[in-house]
Protein backbone atom coordinates (compact mmCIF):
# COMPACT_ATOMS: atom_id res chain seq x y z
CA UNK A 1 0.00 0.00 0.00
CA UNK A 2 1.09 3.51 -0.65
CA UNK A 3 -0.30 6.98 -1.08
CA UNK A 4 -1.57 8.02 -4.48
CA UNK A 5 -0.53 11.48 -5.67
CA UNK A 6 -2.60 12.96 -8.51
CA UNK A 7 -0.58 15.23 -10.77
CA UNK A 8 -2.05 18.09 -12.87
CA UNK A 9 -1.32 18.29 -16.60
CA UNK A 10 1.18 21.11 -16.24
CA UNK A 11 3.42 19.08 -13.89
CA UNK A 12 3.29 15.76 -15.73
CA UNK A 13 6.62 16.51 -17.38
CA UNK A 14 8.09 15.51 -14.00
CA UNK A 15 6.27 12.17 -13.92
CA UNK A 16 6.87 10.97 -17.47
CA UNK A 17 3.32 11.93 -18.36
CA UNK A 18 1.71 9.93 -15.55
CA UNK A 19 -1.56 11.32 -14.12
CA UNK A 20 -0.93 9.70 -10.77
CA UNK A 21 2.13 8.34 -8.98
CA UNK A 22 2.66 6.46 -5.72
CA UNK A 23 4.76 7.62 -2.81
CA UNK A 24 5.12 7.08 0.91
CA UNK A 25 5.76 9.11 4.02
CA UNK A 26 4.22 9.89 7.38
CA UNK A 27 3.57 13.57 6.70
CA UNK A 28 2.84 15.49 3.53
CA UNK A 29 6.28 17.13 3.76
CA UNK A 30 8.02 13.76 4.02
CA UNK A 31 5.93 12.38 1.16
CA UNK A 32 7.01 15.24 -1.10
CA UNK A 33 10.68 14.70 -0.23
CA UNK A 34 10.32 11.00 -1.07
CA UNK A 35 8.44 11.83 -4.25
CA UNK A 36 11.28 14.07 -5.36
CA UNK A 37 13.84 11.24 -5.29
CA UNK A 38 11.98 9.57 -8.15
CA UNK A 39 10.56 12.68 -9.82
CA UNK A 40 13.33 15.21 -9.41
CA UNK A 41 12.24 18.86 -9.46
CA UNK A 42 8.59 18.20 -8.63
CA UNK A 43 8.89 19.20 -4.97
CA UNK A 44 10.37 22.54 -5.90
CA UNK A 45 7.23 23.36 -7.92
CA UNK A 46 5.08 22.74 -4.84
CA UNK A 47 7.19 23.89 -1.91
CA UNK A 48 8.99 27.15 -1.32
CA UNK A 49 11.38 26.90 1.63
CA UNK A 50 9.37 25.42 4.49
CA UNK A 51 5.84 25.91 3.19
CA UNK A 52 3.61 25.17 0.24
CA UNK A 53 3.72 27.63 -2.62
CA UNK A 54 0.88 30.10 -2.44
CA UNK A 55 -0.61 29.35 -5.84
CA UNK A 56 -0.62 25.59 -5.63
CA UNK A 57 -3.55 23.79 -4.02
CA UNK A 58 -2.78 20.47 -2.35
CA UNK A 59 -5.62 18.32 -1.06
CA UNK A 60 -5.55 15.31 1.23
CA UNK A 61 -8.54 13.23 0.19
CA UNK A 62 -11.32 15.88 0.23
CA UNK A 63 -9.62 18.62 2.27
CA UNK A 64 -7.33 21.50 1.37
CA UNK A 65 -4.17 20.80 3.42
CA UNK A 66 -3.99 24.52 4.26
CA UNK A 67 -6.93 23.86 6.58
CA UNK A 68 -5.27 20.74 8.00
CA UNK A 69 -1.61 21.15 8.89
CA UNK A 70 0.16 22.19 5.68
CA UNK A 71 3.34 20.18 5.19
CA UNK A 72 2.96 18.77 8.72
CA UNK A 73 -0.33 17.08 7.81
CA UNK A 74 -0.13 13.36 8.65
CA UNK A 75 -0.71 11.02 5.71
CA UNK A 76 -1.29 7.29 5.65
CA UNK A 77 -1.44 4.37 3.25
CA UNK A 78 -4.63 4.49 1.20
CA UNK A 79 -4.84 8.30 1.24
CA UNK A 80 -5.00 10.29 -1.98
CA UNK A 81 -3.13 13.56 -2.42
CA UNK A 82 -4.34 15.80 -5.25
CA UNK A 83 -2.32 18.69 -6.62
CA UNK A 84 -4.07 21.47 -8.56
CA UNK A 85 -2.54 24.77 -9.61
CA UNK A 86 -4.68 27.61 -8.24
CA UNK A 87 -6.63 29.46 -10.91
CA UNK A 88 -5.94 33.09 -10.13
CA UNK A 89 -5.03 36.44 -11.59
CA UNK A 90 -6.33 39.93 -11.75
CA UNK A 91 -6.13 43.36 -13.23
CA UNK A 92 -2.88 44.44 -11.60
CA UNK B 1 -9.11 30.48 -32.56
CA UNK B 2 -11.86 30.18 -29.97
CA UNK B 3 -15.18 28.96 -31.32
CA UNK B 4 -17.98 29.55 -28.83
CA UNK B 5 -21.76 29.50 -29.01
CA UNK B 6 -23.73 32.76 -28.73
CA UNK B 7 -25.42 31.38 -25.61
CA UNK B 8 -22.14 30.72 -23.71
CA UNK B 9 -20.69 34.02 -24.91
CA UNK B 10 -23.70 35.81 -23.42
CA UNK B 11 -23.51 33.83 -20.17
CA UNK B 12 -19.92 34.92 -19.57
CA UNK B 13 -20.82 38.57 -20.17
CA UNK B 14 -23.90 38.32 -17.93
CA UNK B 15 -21.79 36.85 -15.10
CA UNK B 16 -19.18 39.60 -15.47
CA UNK B 17 -21.89 42.30 -15.44
CA UNK B 18 -23.58 40.77 -12.41
CA UNK B 19 -20.40 40.71 -10.28
CA UNK B 20 -19.14 44.12 -11.41
CA UNK B 21 -17.27 45.97 -9.81
CA UNK B 22 -15.70 42.74 -8.47
CA UNK B 23 -13.95 40.43 -10.89
CA UNK B 24 -16.01 37.45 -12.03
CA UNK B 25 -14.43 34.12 -12.98
CA UNK B 26 -15.35 30.67 -14.20
CA UNK B 27 -14.80 27.79 -16.54
CA UNK B 28 -16.43 26.36 -19.62
CA UNK B 29 -15.78 22.65 -19.74
CA UNK B 30 -15.84 20.56 -22.88
CA UNK B 31 -15.04 16.99 -23.93
CA UNK B 32 -11.29 16.36 -23.44
CA UNK B 33 -9.34 17.03 -26.61
CA UNK B 34 -12.36 18.50 -28.46
CA UNK B 35 -11.45 22.20 -28.04
CA UNK B 36 -15.24 22.72 -27.87
CA UNK B 37 -16.61 24.63 -24.84
CA UNK B 38 -20.01 23.20 -23.84
CA UNK B 39 -20.70 23.30 -20.07
CA UNK B 40 -20.86 26.68 -18.31
CA UNK B 41 -19.51 26.66 -14.74
CA UNK B 42 -19.50 30.07 -13.02
CA UNK B 43 -17.08 30.01 -10.06
CA UNK B 44 -16.94 32.06 -6.90
CA UNK B 45 -14.19 34.60 -6.72
CA UNK B 46 -12.74 33.71 -3.31
CA UNK B 47 -11.04 37.12 -3.21
CA UNK B 48 -14.24 39.12 -3.90
CA UNK B 49 -12.04 41.87 -5.22
CA UNK B 50 -12.18 44.45 -8.02
CA UNK B 51 -8.52 43.77 -8.88
CA UNK B 52 -7.91 40.09 -8.15
CA UNK B 53 -9.57 36.72 -8.57
CA UNK B 54 -8.89 33.27 -7.30
CA UNK B 55 -11.08 30.19 -7.56
CA UNK B 56 -12.22 28.93 -4.18
CA UNK B 57 -9.97 25.91 -3.57
CA UNK B 58 -12.73 23.53 -2.43
CA UNK B 59 -15.04 24.51 -5.27
CA UNK B 60 -12.16 24.03 -7.70
CA UNK B 61 -11.49 20.50 -6.39
CA UNK B 62 -15.15 19.60 -6.82
CA UNK B 63 -15.36 21.03 -10.35
CA UNK B 64 -12.03 19.53 -11.49
CA UNK B 65 -13.09 16.09 -10.20
CA UNK B 66 -16.43 16.39 -11.95
CA UNK B 67 -14.66 17.23 -15.21
CA UNK B 68 -12.33 14.27 -14.71
CA UNK B 69 -15.27 11.91 -14.13
CA UNK B 70 -17.03 13.19 -17.24
CA UNK B 71 -13.89 13.03 -19.36
CA UNK B 72 -13.91 16.80 -19.79
CA UNK B 73 -11.32 19.52 -19.45
CA UNK B 74 -11.32 23.28 -18.89
CA UNK B 75 -11.63 24.49 -22.49
CA UNK B 76 -12.22 28.11 -21.46
CA UNK B 77 -11.07 29.84 -18.27
CA UNK B 78 -12.61 33.28 -18.05
CA UNK B 79 -12.41 36.29 -15.78
CA UNK B 80 -13.27 39.95 -15.93
CA UNK B 81 -11.33 43.14 -15.54
CA UNK B 82 -13.64 45.81 -14.22
CA UNK B 83 -11.63 49.00 -14.73
CA UNK B 84 -8.97 48.09 -17.28
CA UNK B 85 -8.81 46.57 -20.75
CA UNK B 86 -9.45 42.90 -21.51
CA UNK B 87 -5.76 42.03 -21.78
CA UNK B 88 -3.85 39.59 -19.50
CA UNK B 89 -2.01 41.36 -16.68
CA UNK B 90 1.37 40.27 -15.35
CA UNK B 91 -0.46 38.43 -12.56
CA UNK B 92 -2.68 36.65 -15.09
CA UNK B 93 0.37 35.52 -17.04
CA UNK B 94 2.37 34.34 -14.04
CA UNK B 95 -0.48 32.19 -12.66
CA UNK B 96 -1.72 30.75 -15.95
CA UNK B 97 -1.37 27.01 -15.56
CA UNK B 98 -3.59 25.41 -18.20
CA UNK B 99 -1.70 25.64 -21.50
CA UNK B 100 -4.54 23.90 -23.39
CA UNK B 101 -7.15 26.44 -22.23
CA UNK B 102 -8.47 29.53 -23.96
CA UNK B 103 -8.09 32.36 -21.46
CA UNK B 104 -11.05 34.65 -22.03
CA UNK B 105 -10.94 38.18 -20.66
CA UNK B 106 -13.95 40.41 -20.46
CA UNK B 107 -13.80 44.07 -19.59
CA UNK B 108 -16.80 45.72 -17.96
CA UNK B 109 -15.15 49.14 -17.59
CA UNK B 110 -17.57 50.58 -20.15
CA UNK B 111 -21.19 50.42 -19.02
CA UNK B 112 -22.71 49.80 -22.41
CA UNK B 113 -20.05 47.90 -24.29
CA UNK B 114 -18.30 44.74 -23.09
CA UNK B 115 -14.91 43.81 -24.49
CA UNK B 116 -14.55 40.04 -25.01
CA UNK B 117 -11.13 38.71 -26.03
CA UNK B 118 -9.37 35.36 -25.96
CA UNK B 119 -5.74 34.36 -25.44
CA UNK B 120 -3.43 31.41 -25.15
CA UNK B 121 -1.02 31.73 -22.26
CA UNK B 122 1.85 29.22 -22.13
CA UNK B 123 5.36 29.51 -20.70
CA UNK B 124 4.79 33.19 -19.92
CA UNK B 125 3.86 33.99 -23.54
CA UNK B 126 0.55 35.57 -24.46
CA UNK B 127 -0.98 35.07 -27.90
CA UNK B 128 -4.28 36.72 -28.71
CA UNK B 129 -6.60 34.68 -30.93
CA UNK B 130 -9.75 35.43 -32.90
CA UNK B 131 -13.13 34.63 -31.35
CA UNK B 132 -15.84 33.13 -33.53
CA UNK B 133 -19.33 33.24 -32.07
CA UNK B 134 -21.64 30.64 -33.56
CA UNK B 135 -25.44 30.72 -33.57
Amino acid sequence: MAIEVRIPTILRSYTGGAKAVQASGSTLGELLINLDTEHGGLRDRLVDGESLRRFVNVYLNDEDVRFLGGLETPVADGDTVTVLPAVAGGAL
Amino acid sequence: MLTISRDLHEKIIAHARKDHPDEACGVIAGPAGSDRPTRFIPMQNAERSPTFYRFDSMEQLKVWREMDDRDEEAVVIYHSHTATEAYPSRTDISYASEPQAHYVLVSTRDESETEFRSYRIADGEVTEEPVEVTE
